[in-house]
């Protein structure tokens, strides 16, 4: 069980939270191509390493957050909130 | 017979007599047994049978790692298989019996599966019964499931109660032993919050074995017990280290008792939290695989010391032991003391300072020699012993034999844990060698044998972690009273080969010849082995024998074991009851339940309730609990006739406000809302970004910049995550406000050619009339004295409200609308007429709106506006979402009115029988008109079809019923009735 600091409510369970998908799938603008909104609805990288990724706070204050979690550890580098800019640790995490 | 209880000693109370059964034969046993310990005093050796050879097999550990004495205990009508009897405590009265064996355990016709073992060879379940075809099914599998496995479940619903308990500390210490206790001193002399596992029933781990450790450890424990903030939790199982360092670990908390403690759970799931957590969990003790290694007898030393000092049971009365290490020959030392014979000590070392004090203290070591055979088949005889490297044999009764092949850290938690585990040359085993941010090894599972070093190594454990905390320790150490380790090296002795079955894993049956016939035939890596094999995949999963296996594969490849590894251990390190992990939430609590505001008022008329997701809603009122279709009709004619009302408060409302709240709702519909006048709603629908649809709902304008969404109930939590991550994440720059007001406002649906004249009666501040509030009008009232808002809206297809009022005023105007209509024989309807009215309407809900249909499918291709973006707008608009091929609504009704429906039935032409060309999706009577049973579907071509003729089939009641299609929209379709 992951444990997701929200900014807001502090530490809580995983279950606390719906994941929402990749952060970095940014809605393609309304005169973007149907190829353009392909790729934002079914295009996935499947990386293994920090991944920006939304989870939503829905047992608690409902805000969406962004998280940098590690695929292969689940180790969780930061948190913050949409409109922040989280940069990936250089280093691999710690087992 | 072989075992006996001694005299004196042990833990055991003599003054409490406990009487138990064990296939069905009454024994006595002590207050402190276990029932592994009460059968060995009373002579029982032969505990139960064999996987698949069906071999009579014995107590081998005294601990959870016990892979053969596997017993069913029933309690009442509960009976609760594969328990290991080395972890049953005695209570009166308990009784259990042997798995696996028929007619009995004494005589198992099933034992000739020995014969039959070159069939049972590794893979066999790929290579023995792959033909003739068709024989897998008939023959194979329900001769094998007769003969192997292990104990029978129960049919019954466990009568017992689970308990799930969230704890939180600053230090979780796994494990009690003296590093274990060492590591909790310190932390708790520094204030921090400890908890402390202990899997058996007392608390000390391998100091329970040394009668030298007790005054010792018996201080440690009251010390420990004094500090509040420390919580000791005996006869708890630690069995799975999850992410974020979250623990999970299972107390028994009844089992050891004849009668369950009144509002006391039979065990509970405790979920902790540490900030730290000190794994000091200690070894395992090994086997050594040769020939004959799983008779009734054979026992590993440690065991055989357990039963001695802390059962005072005697597990022989002549013993051979044949170990590779000196911390064996302490147990050597306790059972001679005890009054056992030791007739030789196999030692495949040349002697060492331990072992030649042994030999001067008179006990007979057989230096560099090894046991190469063990005679007698339900209990040990005598065994056969040679010199290391030749074939002179040397004979020796005996009627117990204890194996020490060395001991193995466990490091199960630590593997889940991620820490790091790598050979350790000097133990010859596999242990922790790394720390981690959040978890320490303390003691011998970090590698660091002897009980003194143990000792220190938990303290300094306790203080990296209150130094880690932020806590000041105390230096202050307290070591147990023993010297430091003078043992010498021991040697890594894996397998001694000889002729005969030399068991790796006594719970499966895998042999070292299983597994070098598996890399024979290619599956050479550890993972492949278990899988080939089943090595290690027992209800024990290889505690003592899985390094064996890897090393006997090892020499198979010609490499170093430390390369090889061992399986991976996943949770759950040991076994877990299904009720455990359910805790509370079974039956009625098995999900939370939501009731509508006026639950109670439904109930009392008689309600029919159905569960919706999490809500309880009336399906249909009456008294007599009758749900066929006639109180339905009845509910539905009357709205059709005159009136009727509805409890819709289970729909998602949303309350949206904002400047920019419209240009919101026009990208989150497919259809328009910034044009929608105040004072009005509209019929709204939501796609997906995939461009299907998503749900649908009718949203009004109370204001500028004020709209109240509703929702289907099925997606009112998906909804409104859509909206608030496409609000906080999409569209951040819009002003727009979102409250879910779900469970705010209550919903009522006033339906009928009588509604407006019922609901006049009891509105004020609103007029009514049909020019003044139209159909789609929405205004604020005042309903029976409280403010509200009403929506004229339709889903009944007659003239219809939805009236919305504050929830804790939802009874009071429900029962004035209800006393307004009495003149008009008003009658409240449930689900099923629902669905009915809206049926014969034509409208779509959950059922069309199945994730699959696009707007065009449900026939509101319309709807999607020409200009701006929305969601959905770019894949709606793919190829394949236009192909004429794809399933649209339709609606049909049987050509012979004397025939039903049946939901689900798929649409076929009588040509392709097989050939689905659609399903139907709802159906139900018809209220009026000459039909009597009617559907929706979804098919081929959808209202281009209508007027053919197709069969409805559904296998599963044998019927085919030939149908026509016709327009979705049979009632009214003019739509005239919601406009008057």
């Amino acid at each position: 069980m992951l444990r997701i600091r929200c900014p807001h409510c502090g530490l809580r369970d995983e279950s606390e939270f719906r994941y929402r998908g990749d952060a970095n799938a940014k809605r393609p603008l309304a005169d973007a191509t149907a190829e353009a909104f392909v790729d934002y609805v079914y295009s996935r990288d499947n990386l293994c390493g920090w991944h920006s990724e939304w989870w939503q706070h829905v047992g608690g204050c409902r805000q969406v957050l962004k998280l940098m979690r590690h695929t292969r550890t689940h180790a969780i580098a930061a948190v913050g909130l949409p409109g922040e800019n989280l940069t990936a640790p250089v280093e691999e995490p710690s087992p | 017979m072989s075992g006996s209880r001694h005299p004196q000693g042990g833990t055991i109370d003599r003054t409490k007599r406990l009487r138990f059964r064990f296939d069905g034969i009454a024994y006595q046993g002590f207050q402190g047994d276990t029932l592994a310990s009460a059968l060995l005093a009373n002579g029982v050796m032969l505990l139960g049978r064999s996987f698949k050879y069906h071999r009579p097999r014995g107590v081998v550990t005294a601990g959870a790692e016990e892979p053969c004495a596997l017993v069913t205990l029933l309690k009442g009508a509960s009976r609760e298989a594969n328990v290991p009897a080395t972890m049953v405590e005695l209570h009166e009265g308990l009784v259990a019996e042997s798995q696996n064996r028929w007619p009995s355990l004494r005589f198992d016709l099933m034992a000739v599966n020995t014969l039959l073992a070159p069939l049972f060879a590794a893979g066999f379940y790929y290579k023995t019964f792959m033909w003739p075809k068709g024989f897998w099914e008939k023959l194979y599998e329900p001769l094998i499931r007769r003969a192997a496995g292990l104990g029978r479940a129960g049919v019954e619903a466990d009568p017992d109660t689970y308990d799930t308990m969230h704890g939180h500390c600053d230090v979780l210490v796994i494990g009690s032993g003296v590093a274990g206790l060492s590591a909790a001193r310190v932390a708790a002399q520094a204030g921090l919050r400890v908890m402390l596992l202990e899997q058996d029933r007392d608390l000390g781990g391998g100091s329970l074995l040394d009668p030298a450790l007790t005054l010792w450890r018996q201080e440690m424990l009251s010390a420990l017990a004094d500090f509040p903030q420390v919580q000791l939790l005996p006869r708890t199982s630690a069995v799975g280290v999850y992410d974020s360092g979250v623990v999970a670990a299972v107390e028994r908390i009844s089992d050891h008792r004849a009668e369950a403690l009144p509002f006391t759970p039979r065990q509970r799931l405790h979920v902790i939290r540490p900030r730290r957590i000190i794994l000091a969990t200690g070894t395992v003790e090994r086997l050594i695989a040769l020939p004959g290694n799983d008779r009734p007898g054979v026992m590993l030393a440690t065991a055989a010391r357990a039963y001695v000092n802390r059962y005072a049971v005697l597990p022989g009365q002549c013993a051979v032991f044949f170990v590779t290490n000196d911390e064996a020959y302490a147990a050597i030392r306790d059972l001679k003391a005890a009054g056992i014979a030791i007739a030789a000590v196999v030692d495949p070392r040349p002697p060492t300072v331990i072992s030649a004090e042994a030999m001067a203290n008179g006990i007979p070591v057989l230096f560099e020699h090894e046991l190469c055979g063990i005679a007698g088949r339900q209990a040990v005889k005598g065994v056969s012993v040679r010199p290391v490297g030749t074939i002179r044999l040397q004979s020796f009764p005996c009627d117990l034999v204890c194996l020490s092949g060395g001991y193995t850290s466990q490091t199960q938690l630590a593997t889940q844990g991620a820490m790091a585990v790598t050979w350790n040359e000097s133990i010859a085993g596999f242990a922790v060698s790394a720390d981690t941010a959040t978890m320490l090894a303390a003691g011998a599972v970090a590698g660091i044998f002897g009980r003194l070093e143990a000792a220190q190594h938990g303290h300094d454990a306790g203080i990296k972690a209150c130094q880690a905390l932020g806590s000041t320790p105390k230096s202050e150490a307290h070591p147990p009273p023993v010297s430091a380790r003078r043992d010498a090296p021991m040697l890594p002795l894996w397998e001694v080969k000889a002729p005969g079955k030399a068991f790796v894993d006594l719970q499966h049956d895998v042999t070292t010849e299983d597994i070098r016939l598996a890399h024979r035939e290619g599956y050479g890596a550890v993972e492949h082995v278990k899988r080939y094999t089943t090595h290690g995949m027992g209800t024990d999963q290889g505690k003592i024998g899985g390094l064996v296996g890897s090393a006997v594969l090892a020499e198979a490849r010609g490499e170093p074991l430390a390369g090889i590894g061992v399986s991976k251990p996943r949770p759950f390190v040991t076994p877990v009851s299904w009720g455990a992990l359910a805790g509370m939430d079974v039956g009625a609590e098995f999900k939370p339940e939501r009731r509508l505001p006026l639950h109670d008022w439904h109930q009392a008329q008689g309600a029919v309730f159905v569960r919706l997701g999490l809500w309880l809603r009336p399906l249909v009122y009456s008294s007599t609990g009758d749900t066929s279709w006639e109180p339905v009709l009845e509910e539905a004619r009357a709205v059709r006739a005159s009136v009727g009302i509805t409890d819709v408060s289970s729909l998602g409302k949303i309350d949206v406000q904002g400047r920019d709240a419209a240009v919101f709702l026009d990208r989150l519909y497919a259809n328009t809302f910034s044009t929608l006048p105040v004072g009005r709603a509209r019929y709204g629908l939501m796609l997906r970004e995939d461009g299907l649809a998503f749900d649908d709902g009718t949203t009004a304008r109370l204001g500028e910049a004020h709209f109240i969404v509703t929702t289907t109930t099925a997606n009112a939590a998906a909804v409104l995550e859509h909206l608030e991550f496409h609000q906080q994440v999409t569209w951040r720059e819009l002003d727009v406000q979102i409250s879910n007001i779900a469970e705010q406002w209550a919903q009522f649906a006033l339906a009928g050619p009588r509604a407006r004249e019922v609901l006049s009666r009891v509105v004020t501040g609103l007029d009514l009339a049909n020019a003044a509030f139209p159909f789609m009008a929405a205004g604020k009232a005042s309903i029976a004295g409280v403010q509200g808002r009403i929506f004229r809206i339709s889903f009944s297809g007659e003239l219809a409200y939805e009236i919305a009022v504050p929830a804790r005023h939802a009874r009071q105007v429900w029962e004035a609308i209800l006393a307004a209509g009495q003149a008009f024989s008003i009658r409240p309807y449930g689900l099923d007429a629902l669905n009915l009215l809206r049926i014969e309407k034509g409208h779509v809900a959950g059922s069309e709106l199945n994730g699959q249909t696009s707007a065009g499918d449900l026939g509101l291709g319309k709807m999607l506006k020409k200009n701006g973006d929305f969601i959905g707008r770019a894949l709606s608009q793919r190829e394949a979402m236009h192909d004429p091929a794809r399933l649209g609504l339709v609606g049909l009704h049987p050509l012979d009115s004397s025939q039903r429906l049946r939901n689900g039935a798929h649409l076929v032409s009588p040509e392709e029988p097989r050939n689905s060309q659609g399903f139907l999706t709802a159906v139900c009577r018809s209220s009026e008109g000459p039909q009597d049973w009617i559907g929706l579907a979804l098919v081929q071509g959808g209202t281009r079809r209508i007027g053919e003729t197709l069969t409805a089939t559904s296998p599963l009641h044998g019927e085919t019923v030939a149908v026509a299609i016709v327009s979705p929209h049979r009632l009214d379709p003019e739509n005239s009735r919601v406009k008057t």
